[in-house]
């Protein structure tokens, strides 16, 4: 199973240093040159992980390295840049092959990010596989890119949308969840972790549920991924999505994980060059796996670069940055219950590195705006997870959300700001 | 770099904690709903016209201090003023938050000049014109919710 942070007892200052942890967190700020800015004239407080991650300089220079040396064409060409080019493609592959501990490479389909990858299995296997009156089950807590995807495909074909409540500290209720599974169901589709709330779900458990029941899982994995290992094989999942971005890789790429059996099956996507085996007027044989959904050439030196971010998370270790980000969330948590008149969105048991919350009336595009003038930037609105909104009866939250690179300084600036913020609106 | 103080002035402060007009109109024949989906601010003006002016105006919603300051100062301003003259002062108020208004052109807008810190905040100029989008639209009497984004 997935190491979780878990809200718990304060952990003693020099935790990480006292522990001989091998995770420094200074030493980890120098790798992103982005952070050794100043914003505003203050030095630059990046809390808006859940976002987008900054690029360490091992990503930039992959990048870089990538269009000075190796770019041409891939899979085609039999001159020498061609064959480095599609080297380095494939190479990424592998690279998210071992990061998902998928079984092959053949289930690494590269796709634009966890949007793209989800609207893919609507718009395939969903297709093929859902009809009139059958239903596709989600959760109250999705992304909009985990409810609109499937919206759309009930829509087309008759089909209706279920989905599963969670409670006031935004905890899925699974005795509901299991309610809700039934012959009618054909896929479901469940985020990893709530952007919104932070709140892990309980996957194993769901794809249990649903598989006794012969129903394929989709994770949405775009939280998951930044902050602990992820085993497809361990969780059994049939599909699992996620986008490089917000894993210190560069924006446009990401990966959606299929069971091959299942993509056998799934009619392409999209189609073009790259996905054909051979092609006449009369008829078109489609290539293999993965190549069938990948078509016209990719985004190559996305996926570089996205190679280059897992081989850097690798390198610090998952389990350290997990411990660290733990160590994060409990120090942040208990910094921000300390203050009058917050409200904490999302209190779950386990919970991953992101803090929404509201404080008193005050709007929260407010406290960003007075947030922004202390350098810190967060994000304010709904996090297009309106229906997570509408839940907890709040027309937006403010969230702070942690990466490998925050330290508990960064913490305390933020609870100073918000001090500020009050002091505005006294 | 743009002071806080120039954005959240004292009166924007006070008409956002106590918002003028902050009721539904009985009265009303015309209303709109405006919002912002970017940042989820949402509005209903309810407007009672006579022979093309204000006769009363009120306005109910959520949003943040930017916004509901605007909404509250808004309705006070324009009571009483044609469909003309809220034009006038619309086109005058966006110069004045967008940061393109000539010192003779604020005369007109009285108390709102307080808003002429957003221009320093580009980013929260749809704050400070959704109630003028959302009156427009009920001088209209469109029926579907505007929004900042198709304006």
């Amino acid at each position: 199973m997935t190491t979780v942070a878990k809200r718990s007892p304060e952990l003693p200052g020099s935790y990480l240093r006292a522990a001989g942890h091998r995770f420094d967190v200074r030493k980890v700020r120098g790798d992103f040159p982005i952070l050794r800015q100043q914003v505003r004239g203050r030095p630059l407080v990046y809390l808006d992980n859940a976002a987008t991650s900054q690029k360490p300089q091992v990503v930039i220079d992959a990048i870089s390295r990538y269009y000075e040396r190796d770019n041409a064409n891939i899979h085609r060409g039999i001159h020498f840049l061609s064959e480095h080019a599609t080297e380095e493609y494939e190479a990424a592959r592998r690279s998210m092959q071992a990061f998902l501990n998928a079984q092959d490479t053949t289930e690494i389909i590269f796709v634009r990010g966890a949007t793209e990858a989800i609207n893919l299995v609507a718009q395939t296997y969903g297709r093929t596989h859902v009809g009139a009156g059958d239903e596709v089950l989600i959760t109250a807590m999705e992304h909009h890119s985990n409810i609109v995807p499937w919206q759309i495909l009930c829509e087309e074909k008759g089909a209706s949308l279920k989905v599963a409540p969670f409670n006031d500290s935004g905890e899925l209720l699974l005795d509901e969840f299991a309610k809700l599974l039934g012959p009618r169901t054909k896929i479901v589709a469940v985020a990893h972790v709530s952007n919104a709330l932070g709140t892990v779900n309980p996957v194993r458990r769901i794809i249990e549920l649903a598989h006794q029941q012969n129903i394929p899982v989709l994770v949405d994995g775009a939280q998951a991924v930044p902050h602990f290992h992820v085993d497809v094989q361990a969780l059994d999942c049939d599909f699992y999505a996620f986008s490089g971005h917000k894993v210190y890789g560069p924006t446009g790429i990401g990966v959606l994980y299929g069971k091959s059996a299942l993509l056998d099956a799934m009619p392409p996507y999209q189609a073009g060059g790259d996905m054909i085996s051979s092609v006449t007027f009369e008829k078109t044989i489609y290539n293999r796996l993965p190549y069938k959904f990948e078509a016209g050439t990719p985004h190559i030196a996305g996926a570089v670069g996205l190679g280059a971010a897992v081989t850097y998370m690798n390198g610090l270790g998952m389990e350290d940055i997990a411990a660290h980000e733990h160590d994060l969330l409990a120090y942040a948590t208990e910094a921000l219950s300390a203050i009058p008149d917050i409200r904490l969105i999302g209190t779950a048991k386990e919970k991953a590195a992101v803090l929404s919350f509201t404080l008193d009336d005050i709007h929260p595009h407010d406290i960003g705006t007075i947030l922004d003038q202390e350098g810190i930037a967060i994000r304010t609105g709904h996090h297009c997870a309106q229906p997570v909104m509408q839940r907890f009866g709040i027309a937006a939250t403010a969230r702070a959300s942690f990466a490998l690179y925050n330290t508990r300084e960064e913490i305390d600036a933020l609870v100073e700001g918000i001090r500020k913020v009050r002091k505005v609106f006294a | 770099m743009p002071d806080l103080r120039d954005l959240y002035q004292d009166v924007i402060l006070e008409h956002s904690k106590a918002p003028r007009n902050y009721h539904e109109l009985k009265t009303a024949n015309h209303k709109a709903e405006g919002y912002n989906p970017l940042c989820g601010d949402r509005f209903t003006i309810y407007l009672d016209l006579q022979d093309d002016s204000i006769h009363d105006i009120g306005f109910q919603g959520s949003g943040c201090a930017i916004s509901k300051a605007s909404a509250s100062m808004m309705t006070q301003i324009v009571k009483g003023k044609s469909r003309a003259e809220v034009e006038t002062l619309f086109d005058r108020f966006h110069k004045l938050v967008t940061g393109q208004s000539a010192n003779g052109n604020q005369y007109q807008l009285g108390k709102l000049t307080v808003f002429s810190g957003v221009s320093e905040f580009p980013v929260r100029v749809k704050c400070a014109t959704l109630a003028w989008h959302t009156l427009r639209a009920a001088f209209e009497g469109k029926e579907e919710v505007v929004s900042t984004e198709n304006t």
